[in-house]
């Protein structure tokens, strides 16, 4: 594949040059809705960026740390998990569900078994599409993709029946006082008072690094990559493919759940219908972008913290629908991801010629 | 009779008759490998002729230019004296070349009719031309012992009999020159015989003939000129009646060789492995393993000689992990093994049972990791290479490496290469370094000099040997005959999932065992 | 129950089938040829949004900056849709075929394309939250009685089924079900159906015997492109949307592929599949709530009954379905 490249091209010259065209071509989408692109740009890094903003970006950037690591596990052992946006929703369930349990009596306890909670059934979200591919061949994204609009469905079934507090409104009771978890404001007073990000930032990177040890420094890992690289080959060194798509999945459902603890535990302290938004399918983007290695996620989830702070500031101040935000997302999915080949080649060529001029 | 209106050859204004291919100054490089260079070639109408090389010598490259599927990067080509550029198989067909390509390019669940018209219907739709080619085949069936039944589908059919129906795709479209690249490698030797009939019926009738293989006898029994090449270049033409095998194996690889393995006589011990009754029944219901046994016994290499796609991979696949058995029993040392779905790879490796397999590219190899993540490939999970809380050694895993790069003379010997940056020798070495040094009591060996250059297989072969030497048994396939003759100290040979008989190789001879691949016992019928 | 709800929910299941199938067969003819076809959702999202606001736009009054037409706004609708779809037909296949990216991140980034551009160019043009206009009149596409349907209407048994199921479709009803019997004839009667088939299963064959794959397989991607855009059209202007509508697809281009493998990639078996998506989807819309003593059976799970029904047929609890052999991969010449 990356015949002639020097690895700095492969890994950051090409992805960026990708990110170049898609924000290019969103600039003309901007302009074809009759705004003014420049300005957009402005709107959205000042707002995303400035003392009020960046509370939110962060907050976005811990849903999609977590989204984008979940979709970039599955990368390595080759399986697209777009059922992100589910997994995360009923990880919120999971979250509720502790919470609402007991009276947590300090927020470093809950934290804890709220995660637990969250994984569990994120994971528990993949299980039955992921037993699914590698029992009955059946293709994982259409699967997961249906276990989303299942899984939605389920949402809504809990909180206008079994979950429901008192009264009309599609909610939980709101979690106790000691299951609330500090925001990022109550630890450096910095950040805005109202801004939701909070300590599960933290969580998110030492999930990061907990991929990174996992994928590149573990026995699991090595075996996860042998079987991304070639099915056949992991079985001959006997790796069971079952074991890996199963373990694979179980980890990418419980990343992705565990971006409830941002939102439910965090920000909306009781569960309410799409606490979601459609961050677990931005984790493809973020996967994408990242090259499915733990670094780059955390930047390409910043970098999408801040586009979806911004867009919120776009629909704000020039009348942009935040629906803005998915157009540049399907964008970036396009350029890095499908249409890579389209700067691959010419940067290719460009650099073998440059080596055959240097010799 | 269709195929008879063709001209026999443009009327040509240089000389009485125009060579059917003249290739002049071709060169094709992928990449930084140049696959050929400057080659000229003149092949005479009417005339078999062979090509012969080993494995990467760039034969096939060469056949590809000529029928358009790689454009040169310079030369120039005449057909029947006109030159002719051939930017597409589409240019070729009408040029009339034909091609039979080594992997048959047929589509299985299509039946032998839709093949042979699709890309020459004679309109938009299926109806008439289906008929059309159902009576061309049957008048070329009758001319050249051709025989096919139009209406079966290609993949229910035997390889035999799919190489002719890309025979027919080719004389469909009227070719005039017919290019086969190494069209035996999956025949049997009677098969072939077979094959080699139709080709010299064709060259009665006027059509030439390009032959590519690395086999010599095949060459020295068919053909009328011979042209070698040798890593990408044309070294020699010459006539076959004036030269003989042993020259050409020399002008080959460039210097003399003999496929003499040296070995001491074979200090059998008791029996480690044993095979009893092993059936396999695969998803389509096909029988590939037929009440199979066999003893494996320490000291021995033990050699399972036929034409690929008899059992043997199926065999290896058990007895390794990978795959599932119908019924049967495998044991190891009076130990039986699980058989089902259930038992792994690893489970073998943990009994002592080491595996090189017959695709090193899909099985052997991850080809997009570094050597040392290869090295350890399936031995991963060993105690040396196991840090705390699941954690790989990777430093002892490294160390590892060095040793066997070393000790195998594994090159470049960067340990941080990918398995694909590596010729095919190398790769082969370091599968063979990481089952060997892993002292397994059995070793399955699956071709192990596929695609490999010569140094390389006298290197592999005697690590084979010296393994047997200390006492280890050795299950060896093979489809070469000369390796297997040369290696085993006991010779099975399969045939259609069964054990069509057991030679010694002091006892026995090509021809012998050529006759047991094809499933029939000369003992028995004489 | 009685017959008269029976003709009710069949005539319904038919009405919810068609932009299955219409879709399931531009899936077919795409992944007989090669390429997955994932954007099926996408592209019919953006179908619809194509032809909802064409279709506004040309029975406007000139003076409100429309295009005054009286008649004939539907099909205008139809030609936007299919245009629109055959766009990002194209972007998918030169991703696939002629760049050789992966496809299905190809046909992830068209569904998101489609499902925010829809909105966002909507909210621009019609300031109504992503919405087209409602639609009226010729803008939309009425149903059709066949001859004979009201006199036959009372001969007992078949005059309904005449006149309450088969007869009163609009006419994409009408088109997708005779697109069934054209594509069969297509796929195994012609010489462009022989080479579609095999370029699905070997590539290899079809470049040797000089024929253009990558040809071969961008008219595929673009049939698939214009059913797509007609399956679009169906649900803008066809149902009682009347209109365009946010998401409005709602995941039917993963169910048309699930029918897709349910029906083992072959046509008239597609038109059974989709039948069965769609009777399933009218039965959960009849009954809200099916009450079964012991306990109620809750609304959202009839909602959520097409997408679990999807997994269950995925799970191949109905034999194996093998797809095209060369399904999903880029063809590359050996080496």
């Amino acid at each position: 594949m990356n015949k002639g490249l020097p690895k700095w091209a492969d890994v950051v010259l090409i992805p960026l040059l990708s990110l170049l065209l898609a924000f290019l071509v969103s600039g003309l989408v901007v302009m074809f809705i009759g705004k003014d692109p420049i300005q957009a740009v402005q709107v959205m890094v000042s707002g995303a960026l400035g003392k009020f903003g960046i509370g939110y970006t962060l907050y976005y950037t811990t849903n999609f740390i977590f989204t984008g690591l979940a979709v970039a596990i599955a990368f390595h052992a080759r399986m697209f998990n777009i059922g992100g946006e589910g997994q995360a929703g009923i990880g919120g369930v999971g979250v509720a569900a502790v919470l609402l349990s007991v009276a947590w009596p300090h927020w470093t306890i809950a934290i804890v078994a709220a995660s637990l909670g969250a994984m569990a059934f994120g994971a528990a979200w993949a299980a039955i599409p992921a037993y699914l591919q590698a029992k009955r061949g059946s293709h994982i994204v259409i699967t997961t993709i249906m276990f989303n609009w299942i899984g939605s469905a389920l949402i809504v079934y809990l909180l206008v029946g079994p979950m429901q507090a008192p009264g009309m409104v599609p909610e939980t009771v709101g979690f106790s006082a000691g299951a609330a978890i500090p925001t990022l404001h109550d630890i450096f007073p910095a950040f805005d008072k109202h801004a939701p990000a909070n300590v599960s930032l933290f969580l998110a990177l030492i999930a990061a690094f907990a991929v990174w040890v996992l994928v590149w420094k573990t026995r699991l890992g090595y075996e996860i990559r042998a079987f991304g690289h070639s099915e056949k080959a992991a079985v001959y060194a006997g790796i069971s493919p079952l074991k890996i798509i199963m373990v694979v999945m179980l980890i990418s459902g419980g990343l992705a759940g565990m971006m409830a603890v941002n939102t439910v535990q965090g920000e909306a302290e009781r569960l309410i219908l799409d606490t979601v938004q459609g961050a677990g399918f931005v984790g493809i983007a973020v996967a994408l972008m990242g090259r499915s290695h733990p670094v780059g996620v955390v930047l390409a989830a910043f970098l999408f913290g801040i586009l979806y702070q911004g867009g919120g500031e776009l629909s704000f101040e020039m009348g942009i629908p935040r629906e803005m935000i998915v157009v540049i997302q399907a964008l970036v999915i396009m350029f890095v991801g499908s249409l890579e080949n389209m700067v691959r080649i010419p940067v290719e060529r460009l650099f073998v010629r440059f080596d055959k001029g240097a010799a | 009779m269709t195929v008879e209106t063709q001209t026999q050859g443009q009327p040509s204004t240089t000389a009485p008759v125009a060579p059917a291919i003249e290739l002049i100054g071709v060169s094709k490089s992928f990449g930084p490998v140049q696959a050929n260079k400057d080659i000229d070639m003149t092949v005479a109408k009417g005339a078999i002729h062979g090509i012969v090389g080993e494995n990467g010598a760039g034969k096939s490259t060469l056949m590809s230019i000529l029928y358009g599927f790689y454009k040169a990067d310079a030369g120039e080509i005449k057909i029947n004296g006109v030159t002719t550029e051939i930017t597409d198989s589409h240019v070729a067909i009408a040029s009339g070349i034909g091609m039979v390509h080594q992997h048959f390019m047929l589509v299985k669940p299509f039946t032998v009719l839709e093949n042979v018209i699709m890309g020459a219907e004679d309109g938009p739709l299926l109806r008439p031309s289906l008929a059309k080619a159902r009576k061309v085949l049957e008048n070329l069936a009758h001319e050249y012992e051709l025989d096919v039944d139009p209406d079966a589908i290609v993949g229910d059919l035997s390889v035999g009999f799919q190489q002719r129906v890309e025979i027919l795709k080719a004389l469909y479209r009227e070719a005039d020159i017919l290019i086969l690249d190494e069209p035996t490698g999956v025949l049997t030797p009677a098969e072939a015989d077979h094959l080699f009939r139709i080709l010299e019926n064709l060259k009665s009738q006027g059509k030439t003939i390009v032959l590519i293989t690395h086999k010599l006898r095949e060459i020295m029994a068919v053909t009328d000129t011979v042209s070698v090449m040798r890593r990408g270049k044309m070294t020699a033409t010459v006539k076959t009646s004036e030269t003989s095998a042993s020259e050409l194996a020399d002008l080959m690889v460039g210097r003399h060789v003999t496929l003499e393995v040296e070995k001491n006589p074979p200090n059998v011990g008791e029996t480690i492995l044993e095979v009893k009754n092993l059936c396999k029944t695969d998803g389509q219901g096909v029988k590939k393993l037929k009440d199979v046994s066999l003893q494996l016994k320490a000291g021995e290499i033990l050699g399972v000689a036929g034409v690929a796609g008899n059992g043997q991979s199926d065999l290896l696949e058990i007895i390794s992990g990978i795959s599932a058995a119908t019924s049967g029993e495998v044991s190891m040392r009076g130990e039986s093994i699980d058989l089902t779905d259930k038992a792994s790879a690893a489970m073998r490796r943990e009994r002592g049972i080491g595996h090189v397999p017959e695709d090193r590219h899909a099985l052997g190899l991850v080809l997009p990791f570094q050597t040392w993540e290869n090295s350890v490939f399936g031995y991963h999970n060993n105690t040396e290479f196991s840090g705390k809380y699941g954690l790989a050694n990777q430093k002892a895993m490294m160390e590892d490496t060095k040793k066997k790069i070393e000790k195998y003379d594994i090159r470049p010997t960067n340990p941080h290469l990918l398995a694909s940056n590596y010729s095919g020798g190398n790769q082969q070495k370091i599968v063979i370094a990481r089952e060997i040094e892993n002292n397994p009591d059995v070793l399955l060996v699956g071709q192990p000099t596929r695609g490999v250059d010569i140094g390389a297989i006298e290197f592999i072969h005697k690590q084979i040997v010296e393994l047997r030497d200390q006492g280890k048994a050795v299950l060896l396939v093979s489809v070469e005959l000369e390796e297997i003759l040369a290696l085993s100290d006991r010779i099975i040979v399969m045939f259609d999932g069964v054990i069509q008989g057991e030679r010694m190789p002091k006892d026995t001879n090509e021809q012998e065992l050529g006759m047991l691949m094809a499933g029939i016992d000369p003992e028995a019928s004489s | 129950m009685e017959f008269s709800t029976i003709i009710q929910i069949l005539d319904s299941a038919v009405r919810l089938s068609t932009p299955l199938l219409l879709a399931c067969l531009a899936g077919l003819y795409s992944e007989r040829s090669g390429i997955f076809d994932i954007g099926l959702e996408g592209k019919m999202l953006a179908g619809a949004f194509a032809a909802g606001a064409m279709s506004a736009y040309a029975g406007m009054p000139v003076t409100e900056g429309g295009l005054g037409m009286t008649w004939g706004m539907a099909w205008m609708g139809v030609l936007a849709a299919v245009a629109v779809s055959i766009v990002l037909a194209m972007i998918h296949g030169f991703a696939s075929i002629t760049l050789r990216g992966n496809q299905l991140i190809s046909g992830v980034a068209i569904n998101f394309f489609a499902a925010g551009s829809t909105v966002l160019i909507g909210q621009h043009w019609f300031r109504s939250g992503g919405q087209t206009p409602p639609l009226s009149g010729a803008q939309r596409f009425g149903p059709i009685n066949l001859p004979f349907a009201d006199a036959v209407k009372d001969v007992p048994f078949l005059g309904p089924i005449y006149e309450g199921l088969i007869s009163g479709h609009n006419i994409l009803v009408y088109i997708a079900i005779a697109t069934v019997p054209l594509t069969s004839w297509l796929l195994f009667r012609t010489r462009f159906g022989l080479r579609l088939r095999a370029v699905g299963e070997n590539p290899g064959a079809v470049d040797t015997a000089g024929i253009s794959v990558v040809r071969q397989r961008y008219a595929a991607v673009l049939i698939a492109g214009i059913l797509c855009g007609l399956a679009g059209a169906y649900l803008s202007l066809g149902t009682s949307a009347a209109g365009f509508v946010k998401d409005m697809s709602a995941g039917k281009g993963f169910i048309a592929l699930a029918a897709l493998i349910f029906a083992k990639w072959r046509p008239r078996a597609a038109l059974g599949a989709c039948l069965l998506f769609g009777l399933l989807e009218a039965i959960g819309n009849r009954y809200q709530s099916i009450d079964l003593g012991a306990f109620v059976v809750p609304v959202q799970f009839m909602q959520a009954l097409p997408y679990i029904l999807t997994v269950v047929i995925l799970a191949g609890f109905i034999g194996k379905a093998i797809p095209p052999a060369a399904g999903g991969e880029p063809y590359v010449k050996e080496r």
